[in-house]
Formats: C-alpha cells, sequence, structure tokens
C-alpha cells in the first residue's frame, strides 16, 4: 500500500513535517533560507478536504469519520525539479512555502535546505510530541493494593 | 382569499444589523478573538468539528463566535462551508494503536500494559465553581515527567490473544459516504457510525442512556477509552506514496459487552465502537452503546422494539442540521396553509351550528 523504501521514504518524512508544522514556526524558518529559488507555479495553492476514516473496533472494515481541511500547491524550479505541498488546514502561503521547500530537498541545495528547515521542523514536532507525553505520563496511575482486613 | 405578500427587505436588513451589535455584546467589554475561542473554548471547537463532520479548530472556533455559542448553528455554518470544498481524495484509515495518547483508561483491566492515563479530565473535579477563574491569573505549569514514547497497544488486542471477544473483520474496499448518497436502509455498519460520529451529542446519549437503562440492554464494559493525537495519511497521486498531511485529536471507545455463541461457535464477547473527532467521551462512549445495540441483527439477537436497535429511528433523527432545519422551518410563512385550515374550520363551524339549529326546530 505504501512504499516506503528510500529513496521514498526520506521524502515521506519531510512531506510530513512540513504538512504538520505550525505556519509561523515554517514561516520564520523559510526567512531564514537564501533566496527563494526562481519557480513557475504548477498548482496554485488550493483549499479542500480529505475525507478521514476510521476502522470499525480499531481493525476492522472502513468507515468514513469526517473531513478535515488541506491546502495543496506544486512547482516547478527553474532547474526542472518539482514540488508538491499538501498541509492540513487553509493556509495558501504555508502550502506554497511547502512545495517549494519539497522542490529544494530535490536540489543540490539539499543539505542546506535540511539543516536550516527540517532538521528544526523535526526537532519541534518531538519535542511538542515529548513534552504532551510528559504531561500525560504524570497522570498516570500508580496503584497499591490495600491491606485486606481478612489477610492480617 | 390569497394576498400575494413581498417586502421585509427592510426589516430583515435591520434585523440583521442589531444581531451583529448584540453578537458584539458590550463595547465596553473586550472582544473575544477567534483565537481565544480556538485555545480557550477548545470542548465547544471540537464539538462543532465532530457534528459539522470538518476538522478545522480555526473554522469551528470562528462558527461559534458568529453562531454567538449557539453550537448548532455553528455546526450549520460549518456544514454549508464544507459543501464549498472540493474532496482531494479519502484519507488512509487511521491507525489508532499509533496514537500519542492523552489519556487512555480501561474500566476493565486494572494493570493494563501501558497504564490508566488520566490526561486532562473533568472526572475527579469536585464540580464546585471555581472563581478564581473568575479574576484572572496565572496557570501553574502541568508537571512533567519522562516517558517512554513508543505506541501504546489496544486493550483489546490482550483479550483476543484468547478469542474471547469477536473480530472485526477486516475490509479495506472504500466505505459507502453519507455525504454523497442520500441514507438508504438497511443500513451497513460502516454507514451507521458515520452517521453516528456526526449525529447530535445529546440525542446519542439519550439513545445510549436508554440501552443503559433497558431498552435493548446489552451491559456495556468501557474496554477502553482513549483520546491524543493520530497521523493522517494521504495517498498522493503525484507522489505515487502515502504521506502525513496533517495529524487530529481524536477520542475511541471500545466497549466489550455480552456473549453470543452459537452450537458451532463458542460464546465470545461483543463489540461497541465510537470515534469522535477530537476531546469527546461523552460522546464517543455513547456512540459505542447505540453502535452495539443498532448490530443486533447481525449478532443474532431479538428485536424487543427498544428505539435504540431501530436503526430507522436513530438514523434518520441523529441530524441535528436536518432536524432544526425542519422544525424550525414551521417558524416561518405558511399564511397560504394556514388560510385554508381558516376556511376549513369556518365551515366545519358553519354546517355545526346549522345542525344544531336543525335539531332545535
Amino acid at each position: 500500500m505504501v512504499n516506503s523504501t528510500p529513496p521514498h521514504s526520506d521524502r515521506k518524512v519531510w512531506i510530513s513535517l512540513l504538512a504538520k508544522a505550525s505556519s509561523s514556526h515554517l514561516s520564520e524558518l523559510w526567512a531564514t533560507y537564501d533566496e527563494p529559488p526562481e519557480h513557475s507555479v504548477l498548482r496554485a495553492p488550493e483549499v479542500g478536504s480529505v475525507m478521514v476514516r476510521g476502522r470499525t473496533g480499531a481493525t476492522g472494515a472502513a468507515f468514513n469519520l469526517g473531513e478535515m481541511t488541506v491546502t495543496r500547491c506544486s512547482v516547478q524550479l527553474a532547474s526542472g525539479e518539482t514540488g508538491h505541498g499538501y498541509i492540513q488546514g487553509r493556509d495558501k502561503k504555508k502550502a506554497l512555502q511547502a512545495a517549494m521547500i519539497d522542490a529544494l530537498l530535490q536540489t543540490a541545495a539539499a543539505p542546506q535546505v535540511q539543516r536550516k528547515i527540517v532538521d528544526p521542523l523535526q526537532a519541534r514536532h518531538e519535542e511538542k510530541r515529548a513534552r504532551r507525553s510528559a504531561k500525560a505520563a504524570a497522570t498516570k496511575v500508580d496503584f497499591f493494593t490495600m491491606v485486606r482486613g481478612e489477610d492480617t | 382569499m390569497y394576498v400575494a405578500v413581498k417586502g421585509g427587505e427592510r426589516a430583515i436588513d435591520n434585523a440583521h444589523a442589531w444581531l451583529a451589535e448584540e453578537r458584539r455584546g458590550d463595547t465596553a467589554i473586550a472582544e473575544i478573538s477567534v483565537a481565544q475561542i480556538r485555545e480557550q473554548l477548545t470542548l465547544a471547537v471540537n464539538r462543532v468539528m465532530a457534528e459539522g463532520s470538518l476538522f478545522d479548530p480555526d473554522l469551528a472556533a470562528l462558527a461559534i463566535k458568529q453562531a454567538r455559542g449557539d453550537l448548532i448553528e455553528a455546526i450549520f455554518l460549518i456544514r454549508a462551508y464544507r459543501t464549498t470544498l472540493p474532496r482531494f481524495g479519502g484519507a488512509v484509515p487511521i491507525a489508532t494503536d499509533n496514537m500519542t495518547c492523552d489519556r487512555r483508561v480501561s474500566a476493565t483491566f486494572k494493570d493494563a500494559p501501558g497504564g490508566q492515563i488520566l490526561g486532562p479530565t473533568f472526572d475527579y473535579t469536585h464540580r464546585l465553581l471555581d472563581f478564581k477563574l473568575a479574576a484572572e491569573g496565572e496557570v501553574p505549569d502541568a508537571t512533567e515527567v519522562l516517558t517512554r514514547q513508543d505506541a501504546t497497544p489496544h486493550i483489546m488486542d490482550f483479550l483476543n490473544r484468547e478469542d474471547l471477544v469477536q473480530t472485526e473483520p477486516f475490509d479495506d474496499t472504500h466505505p459507502p459516504d453519507l455525504t454523497r448518497a442520500p441514507l438508504e436502509l438497511p443500513a451497513t455498519r460502516a454507514l451507521r457510525l458515520q452517521s453516528l460520529a456526526r449525529g447530535d451529542e445529546g440525542f446519542i446519549l439519550g439513545m445510549a442512556y436508554s440501552t443503559q437503562r433497558g431498552y435493548a440492554r446489552n451491559h456495556a464494559f468501557v474496554a477502553e477509552l482513549r483520546i491524543g493525537i493520530v497521523p493522517v495519511e494521504l495517498e498522493i497521486p503525484e507522489l505515487g506514496f502515502a504521506v502525513e498531511i496533517g495529524e487530529i485529536q481524536i477520542t475511541e471507545c471500545e466497549t466489550v459487552n455480552q456473549f453470543k455463541g452459537s452450537k458451532t461457535e463458542p460464546p465470545q464477547f461483543t463489540r461497541g465502537y465510537g470515534l469522535v473527532f477530537g476531546m469527546s467521551e461523552r460522546k464517543a462512549i455513547s456512540m459505542a452503546l447505540v453502535d452495539r445495540a443498532l448490530r443486533w441483527k447481525e449478532l443474532g439477537e431479538d428485536f424487543v422494539g427498544a428505539p435504540a436497535q431501530d436503526e430507522e429511528f436513530v438514523l434518520y433523527h441523529a441530524d441535528n442540521i436536518q432536524a432544526t432545519g425542519f422544525l424550525e422551518h414551521i417558524k416561518l410563512p405558511h399564511y397560504v396553509d394556514f388560510q385554508s385550515e381558516l376556511e376549513l374550520i369556518r365551515k366545519l363551524r358553519r354546517e355545526a351550528a346549522a345542525e344544531t339549529q336543525e335539531a332545535a326546530q
């Protein structure tokens, strides 16, 4: 169903990170990147929806749960690489940035883009997740058994 | 006599202007922002997303502001907006065992692997008004402890190892979609679950409560209730593989209910399932109970005439937008309908009066 062998796996990871990043954080990181490259817009940012699905009993037949908003955009760099942005929500600017970054990550500039944009996104995502998990873990119940009368 | 009526435009414009003013309230009080609603009235936002059937916290918060806090009106706004969106596709079914859990409790296993995690719950609060909230104040930080980061397995998996619970047959065919084709009965379980997931929380709660009180009794245990974040994956045609296009918060409830067995199969627990956008455990538990009650036919149970077993009754009345639309339309002009009623009653009264007069003579 999903091909996650390289080289897809890296691209899958960065596209997913771009999709989930906060608009403000991505804008901030994008601003630190040199010059936006020359490009043409293949598909202008478009807001739409994706139907989210679940499974009966978590493991059975698929069913439709409800939709979520998604914005997509495609660009082509002057050097030929095509980039796609699929992001959660309705931020067209973010979708365009995501598509450009996806394209740049296929060029010789990839290591720089990785260091300046993808790595910080990854770090932020992991930190957010870890902090939430840490708060959840603090509410974990430690049961202890009271000494029962008949046992003493 | 029928008199054509036209007009009211100025009255409507003025009504809208006053509505806007009332929505704003006292201008000496700071205006509430959409971001404040999104961050501080999260559970209202969650309900609007679940029943509006569109996960977008910013839009839901905007709808709540526009609707002056009337959540059904806000859900109506979201449903209307949703119809304007082109659909890019259907996501890969979410893997709830891959959830980053905020909360995860089991009423059946005290020592569930992964533990009982209470999360930010109201459950153990005293339900006394907290007047500190009426004054501005700093909120203490939540406690954090170092923890593992791996996935939390479903509790049902442990029961399944002993084969004590019926398995849900895996099926990857495209599920039917209520928003694309009108609801037809009998409905598949997939269609019922979609309908319940976007159904009115109050209605589903009432139906679920009725099963607990004895109408279609099927005593339910909450095997697991979990709330957390799951990624949503979509196959991207231009890429040829699936990527995560975002992450959403959801609430999932799995119930185990009493047994079913036959001549060929030993007794097994049966199951109910609830899945809802956002943090909404009342709705998720209710959904699981009603799902289970509606499964009577496939599980070989008797129809005892309970409302919660009647899919036509449940599915055709669960949608609060359909319900409110039909209910509230009766306040709109029915002058012609009523005119005919008026004619009729006058005629009947004339006839009755004539008969009385005749009898008296």
